[in-house]
């Protein structure tokens, strides 16, 4: 990968480590009134991020991602919307702030990709246009230096022929050329702190490497604070600083990549490593799938929400919802589960859950009790399909 | 000039299905026409999933599609079970209908609106005349139960009261209720997140063992290709770059295509250093007017002037793999016999 130079005429991002977080959010609860009576989106969930740094956030879909995104910057419908928490942005609260204020911070400050390029841009403008259009409100400049600037950014995000594709309309550009599109003109302004909200999924492999690698590359240059938004934990492993992982509202892990994937603690984690096809394992391995399905945001189970779908659960699970604290060994991994992996609780379930495994795939390593069937044994492979989302 | 080679094809004695040299061409105006598949050859053998991988637009679908005439290719050989469905008409392409099924990306969309769970699945019986009423009705209760959704609460129920995971499980009973020689899948997975995509994974290897299904699996994702896959084939902008066992093309793929492909994969762990080197760089090239010789040329490190000239053939590497290139990665030697040509 190329090492671009910056580009001249922009504002080059301030700020040193250890100036005040750029962001810090403290327990948002966002509702959304509906039908069926109050939904819970975001439930309780606090985060900070630093210049430089990119938080991965993962979970399945519905379980908060982009609601908590929208709430941190403000992009939540008016109606039936109902918001509590705190957000500071350089040490300003700014969750109060009005439409015109949040219209300066916009683009200016932080700035969010979304998961749909198409929707991210006007369809009937220019492409040029809606990059100096953003360059002429927020900076100010005038219209010959917007222009060189857009070009220079739409260099910078790799478009071929910049001056050329300056007049061309998003139709006119594959799925990929859209996304990078979007990504100009969201570091039009030079943001500290950029969103991206799934910016791959609707993407094929080689184009999502190309992006995540341009993503990577420009906020190393612009040393922004990225929160990178998507289901798939292979996304963020190679990308993000730290990770937090959601399940119905809420981080019910949070820690160094590194560390996430070594030490992993919260059953719902492990769940969704193991329901992922590995490159590394042979054709027709059976996939770990979840079990279930994510629960109901309007009637959330008692408990932890996890509960019905958890192998490792315990009486204690249905009762009691388990906070996010700090694991004893390591502060700065954070989990909230009652029985995380490595307790002897879960080892028991591991062990049964592995042997029940190697029965299925390969019975003449195990040896099976004399008179006991084994639930392997009940149900020889190819199951029926065990997993259903259920009804 | 020719095309890709057919040197990868086995007898056709020993396969179900068989596409040999299939070309599809859509007009593109003022007289050009879009290549979006050129001389495309491949063999699945009964009980086999055939993976069909490769960038968005380098015609996977529209080889899905052809196989089952929806439109007819350009020109090109599409046999099933000793009968090449291209040179059908009228009423004898109709009866093969029910042989050949296909899901698609969109659970929600594809499936009726209006139409209930019941009337949806039914469908094909209808339409084929297949059974009584009341045998129809049984065979809907047993495959929605084959694909895990309870008959009895679903049955009266539309598609938008269920998730895009059930929604692709009602697709798929809807697939398997003629019982198919063939079911086309294109993207089945990709639109759904990890949980439920290997829920569905796990699905579909059930129905095939179930119901003896051959499957062509059309995905860009590689390792979900991988999981259900017994032969991969790699496409690039409408022709074949390689095709292989799983296993073995993953671990020493023979075209540069593959590798880059290869490379792109976003592993789930953090130590795994990122194949940057072999990304890919730049667009897929317009199919109005690819690249003479080697469609991938212009975007390949390897590429030397005969790849311009000179388009690469089917030639093999080892078991069952063959690759379409000049500088292959992997020793090739000469091909045996020609089986056909
Ligand atoms: N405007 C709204 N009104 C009512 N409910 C909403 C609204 N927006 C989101 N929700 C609900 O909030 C929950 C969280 O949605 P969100 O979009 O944040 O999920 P996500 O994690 O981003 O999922 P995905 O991976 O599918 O994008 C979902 O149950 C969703 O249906
Ligand atoms: N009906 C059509 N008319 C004209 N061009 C078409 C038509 N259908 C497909 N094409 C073109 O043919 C090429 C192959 O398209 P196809 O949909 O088969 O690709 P694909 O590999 O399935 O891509 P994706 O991963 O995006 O689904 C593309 O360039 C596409 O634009
Ligand atoms: S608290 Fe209990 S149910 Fe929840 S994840 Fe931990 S073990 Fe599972
Ligand atoms: S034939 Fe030439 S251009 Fe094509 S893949 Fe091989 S080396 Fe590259
Ligand atoms: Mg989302
Ligand atoms: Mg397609």
């Amino acid at each position: 990968m190329s090492v671009q130079t910056p580009i001249s005429g922009l504002p080059t991002p301030s700020g040193t480590p250890g100036a005040p977080k750029l962001l810090e959010v403290r327990d948002i609860v966002t509702r959304f009134t509906t039908d069926r009576g109050s939904l819970t989106a975001v439930n309780g969930v606090s985060l900070s991020l630093e210049r430089g740094r990119t938080l991965g956030v993962v979970g399945e879909s519905g379980s908060g991602k982009s609601v908590l995104s929208r709430s941190i910057m403000g992009l939540l419908p008016r109606s039936n919307t109902e918001r509590s928490g705190q957000v500071i942005f350089e040490g300003k609260e700014i969750s109060g702030l009005n439409d015109t204020e949040y219209r300066e911070l916009w683009g200016d400050e932080m700035a969010m990709i979304f998961q749909d390029p198409m929707t991210a841009l006007n369809p009937v403008m220019k492409i040029g246009l809606q990059i100096t259009e953003s360059l002429r409100f927020h900076l100010n400049m005038s219209k010959s230096d917007a222009k060189d600037t857009a070009v220079a950014l739409l260099k910078a995000v790799k478009i071929p022929e910049p001056e050329k594709r300056f007049s061309s309309y998003p139709h006119e550009m594959s799925g990929g050329m859209r996304q990078r599109v979007v990504i100009a003109v969201a570091l039009a302004c030079g943001p500290k702190l950029l969103f991206a909200d799934e910016p791959t999924t609707a993407l094929d492999v080689t184009v999502q490497a190309q992006i995540l690698d341009l993503l990577a590359e420009q906020q190393r240059e612009r040393y922004m604070g990225m929160i990178l938004v998507t289901h798939d934990l292979g996304v963020v492993a190679g990308r993000a600083d730290e990770i937090a992982v959601m399940y119905a509202g809420q981080i019910v892990e949070q820690a160094p990549t590194a560390l996430l994937f070594s030490e992993m603690k919260m059953p719902y984690t492990e769940a969704l490593m193991s329901a992922i096809p590995k490159l590394t394992d042979a054709s027709h391995t059976r996939l770990a799938a979840i079990g279930g399905r994510p629960p109901d945001l309007v009637n959330p189970p008692k408990g932890c929400a996890f509960s019905p779908r958890c192998p490792y659960v315990q009486p204690r699970c249905h009762e009691e919802s388990p906070t996010l604290t700090p694991s004893p060994t390591a502060p700065e991994h954070l989990f909230a589960c009652f029985y995380p992996i490595g307790s002897p609780e879960t080892e028991e379930v591991r062990l049964r859950i592995a042997a029940q495994r190697l029965m299925a795939t390969a019975p003449e390593f195990v040896a099976a009790p004399a008179n006991t069937p084994t639930p392997a044994q009940q149900s020889p492979v190819p199951a029926p399909p065990e997993q259903t989302e259920g009804m | 000039m020719a095309g890709s080679g057919t040197a990868h094809l086995r007898q056709p004695s020993e396969t179900l299905l068989r596409i040999q040299n299939l070309v599809v061409d859509f007009p593109a105006g003022r007289g050009k026409k879009v290549s979006a598949v050129s001389n495309v050859s491949f063999d699945i053998a009964s009980g086999e999933t055939l993976g069909l991988v490769g960038e968005s637009g380098c015609g996977k679908s529209t080889t899905g599609k052809a196989i089952m005439q929806l439109p007819r290719p350009t020109r090109g050989e599409v046999t099933l079970d000793g009968t090449d469905l291209c040179s059908l008409r009228g009423e004898q392409l109709r009866n093969t209908r029910p042989r050949l099924q296909m899901i698609f990306q969109d659970p929600i969309s594809s499936l009726n609106p209006r139409r209930t769970v019941m009337q949806i699945v039914e469908e094909p019986l209808n339409i084929w005349n297949i059974g009584t009423p009341e045998e129809r009705r049984l065979k809907v209760e047993e495959v929605l139960s084959a694909v895990g959704i309870d008959p009895e609460a679903a049955a009266e129920r539309k598609p938008h009261e269920f998730s895009g995971g059930q929604c692709q499980r009602i697709s798929i009973a809807r697939a398997v209720i003629t019982e198919p020689s063939v079911i086309i899948c294109d993207e089945p997975v990709s639109a759904l997140d990890v949980s439920v995509q290997a829920q569905i994974l796990n699905l579909l290897e059930d129905m095939k063992a179930r119901y003896g299904l051959t499957l062509v699996f059309i995905a860009h994702d590689l390792a979900v290709v991988k999981n259900v896959s017994d032969r991969v084939a790699v496409m690039y902008l409408g022709k074949m770059c390689e095709i292989g066992n799983p296993d073995a093309l993953y671990a020493a793929p023979a075209h540069p295509y593959t590798r880059a492909l290869l490379a792109a994969i976003p592993l789930p762990d953090p130590n795994a250093s990122l194949d940057t080197e072999h990304h890919l760089e730049g667009d897929l090239p317009s199919p109005i007017s690819p690249p003479s010789g080697c469609r991938f040329r212009t975007r390949c490190p390897l590429a030397q002037d005969i790849c311009a000239q000179v388009e690469p053939q089917m030639q093999h590497v080892t078991g069952d793999q063959y690759v379409a290139c000049h500088f292959p990665l992997q020793a090739v030697s000469e091909v045996p016999v020609a089986l056909t040509q």
